[in-house]
């Protein structure tokens, strides 16, 4: 028998895992307002509750989607109202490094470096998130084979097709096992059944992390989210389950879902009316 | 030692509390584990032994029957090839990953660039006659202060840095990592600087010090406006300014004469000062444009 002949064994739980959380929701905005560029508000006046789930943000193009997701990764300060991030109070001049290191990011353009293997790119990652540099190997490795490019993870990355360059993104993006994880359309580039798995994992993390995934592609939302948010010119347009999206859409809505026919209800506004982009 | 033994025996009359504390302290200790293993071991031949002589025994004899450890070492048996087919991890790091840490990998290039320049500067000067207009003045001299500003800016701006969003996202981002570019910066140029400046007989001080106010201004300036343009400006003003009069004029101007060194100085110190006092700017996206 080798019982405690192993180098390290990982604790159950740690005194973190059952400390009670100081705060009621992951993500709380009131009043938020953010700046895209010089002029414009790209989020303007949101009024957001977000707890532990898969949160599909969904919205139009020029919503102001990509700009919330900055906002909540803390790389754009907001311009005024309030933003909480697990209790911390976020604006101001803070590095707010604490909170940056439970917090994962996927942006809409993954930028990489090419000659990196996914191996170095994901350490370097984590690295640069200060995870622990004795737990580094461990934890890439895991981020590593949860998107299922645990063969591939000593190819280079400019090897690499666009879809499995998306998975790595995904995988930089947990390495730090994050409480509030923010993927900016993690599904562009995959094919369906990368796709399909891509769901179960969002499903799997979702159980005990605040996932917000921006989307434009209302089935992703269906399959895979717990709560949808739909955003349209930088405010809350309606937040629910999808069920519920479903069924404020009637048949003399366009779309070819329950779905789609909800989403293009509840965006008809009067500046949207139909055959205009 | 008895707590472990009476835990690998079964006991049910261990309290609930002690059984926690033990189950706690065995994570973390690997004494207690070889002692827990070792106790599994011993009760478990004395079981066998025991097995041997009697030939019906009830399971709940000695807690931990013979076939209990026959099933944990299958399992074992069964697990052991697949965790030796398993490739540990690689333990090598080629130096492109290490070096990443204080560059990105987009700079290299930029540097190699910033050193050729220094060396073709000191061929000139060396030569000397080789430049028309050139006369009396040290092209290194010249140079030196934007040199290392072409560097931070190609360590730090988004059209050279792929992964700059991922990089601002980041908790080591800001006025830290800034600053470790910016040193690694530094060490590349200014050893080749100094070499050059001991071929052409220029004080030290006198391109040392415009090179740093140089390099603060940048971030001083790129905390504001994006260090990127903070750089394309002050390389502009400088050519405008300092290196076309010169040129022109044939004679080193005021500004790098050993004269015009508290000047640098002052503008180094308040470089630095605006740094340290807009820290958070450099973790946000401003800086990188």
């Amino acid at each position: 028998m080798t019982i405690g002949k192993d180098h390290h064994m990982m604790p159950a739980f740690s005194a973190a895992d059952i400390a009670p959380t100081p705060y009621a929701w992951e993500i709380r905005a009131a009043g938020l307002k953010v700046r895209a560029g010089r002029k414009r508000m790209a989020v303007d006046g949101l009024d957001l509750s977000l707890g532990t789930g898969v949160h599909g943000l969904l919205g139009p193009n020029g919503a102001g989607k990509t700009t919330l997701i900055r906002a909540l990764a803390t790389v754009l300060r907001p311009a005024e109202g309030t933003l909480e991030l697990l209790g911390e109070s976020v604006g101001g001049r803070g590095e707010h490094r604490a909170l940056r290191r439970r917090i994962g990011y996927l942006p809409q353009e993954f930028g990489y470096y090419k000659r990196f293997t996914v191996r170095e790119f994901v350490e370097y990652m984590a690295w640069l998130k200060e995870v622990p540099k004795a737990d580094i190997p461990a934890a890439v490795q895991r981020a590593v084979e949860r998107v299922g490019l645990a063969d591939r993870a000593d190819e280079r990355m400019k090897a690499l097709s666009g879809g499995m360059v998306r998975r790595v993104g995904i995988a930089q993006a947990i390495v730090n096992d994050p409480t509030i994880l923010l993927l900016d359309e993690p599904t562009v580039g995959l094919d369906p059944a990368q796709r399909l798995r891509f769901r179960e994992l969002l499903l799997e993390l979702g159980t005990d992390t605040c996932v917000v995934v921006s989307t434009h592609l209302v089935e992703d939302v269906a399959a895979a989210c717990t709560d949808v948010v739909l955003f349209a010119e930088g405010r809350l347009v309606f937040q629910g389950t999808p069920d519920e999206l479903a069924a404020a859409g009637g048949p003399e809505h366009v779309g070819d879902s329950p779905l789609e026919r909800g989403y293009s209800a509840l965006l008809k506004g009067p500046e949207q009316g139909r055959g205009t982009w | 030692m008895r707590m472990i033994d009476g835990y690998a025996r079964g006991d049910t009359d261990m309290a609930t509390d002690e059984v926690w504390a033990l189950e706690a302290h065995l994570e973390g200790c690997r004494v207690c584990r070889d002692r827990l293993s070792a106790a599994v071991m011993a009760q478990a031949t004395a079981a066998a032994a025991q097995a041997s002589g009697v030939a019906v025994r009830g399971p709940d004899d000695t807690g931990w029957g013979p076939d209990v450890t026959a099933l944990v070492d299958t399992v074992w048996s069964g697990l052991e090839p697949q965790l030796a087919a398993i490739v540990p991890t690689p333990r090598r790091r080629r130096w492109t990953a290490r070096l990443s840490r204080w560059l990105t990998p987009t700079v290299v290039p930029w540097l190699a660039m910033v050193a050729s320049v220094t060396l073709l500067a000191l061929l000139l000067d060396l030569v000397d006659t080789g430049y028309p207009g050139s006369g009396e003045v040290s092209l290194v001299l010249l140079l030196a202060p934007v040199l290392p500003v072409l560097g931070v800016a190609a360590s730090w701006s988004r059209g050279l840095d792929p992964a700059y969003e991922l990089t601002a996202s980041a908790p080591r981002a800001g006025l830290y990592l800034v600053l470790r570019r910016t040193a690694s910066v530094l060490v590349v140029v200014v050893p080749v600087l100094s070499v050059s400046g001991w071929a052409t007989g220029v004080t030290a001080a006198q391109w040392l010090l415009p090179c740093l106010a140089f390099t603060s201004a940048t971030l001083a300036l790129g905390g504001v406006v994006g260090v990127h343009r903070a750089a394309v400006a002050l390389v502009t003003v400088w050519a405008g300014v300092i290196v076309a009069p010169t040129l022109a004029t044939s004679r080193t101007t005021f500004a790098l004469q050993t004269d015009g060194l508290p000047a640098w100085g002052l503008i180094l110190a308040l470089g630095i000062g605006v740094v340290i006092a807009r820290r958070g700017a450099y973790s946000v996206l401003g800086a990188h444009r």
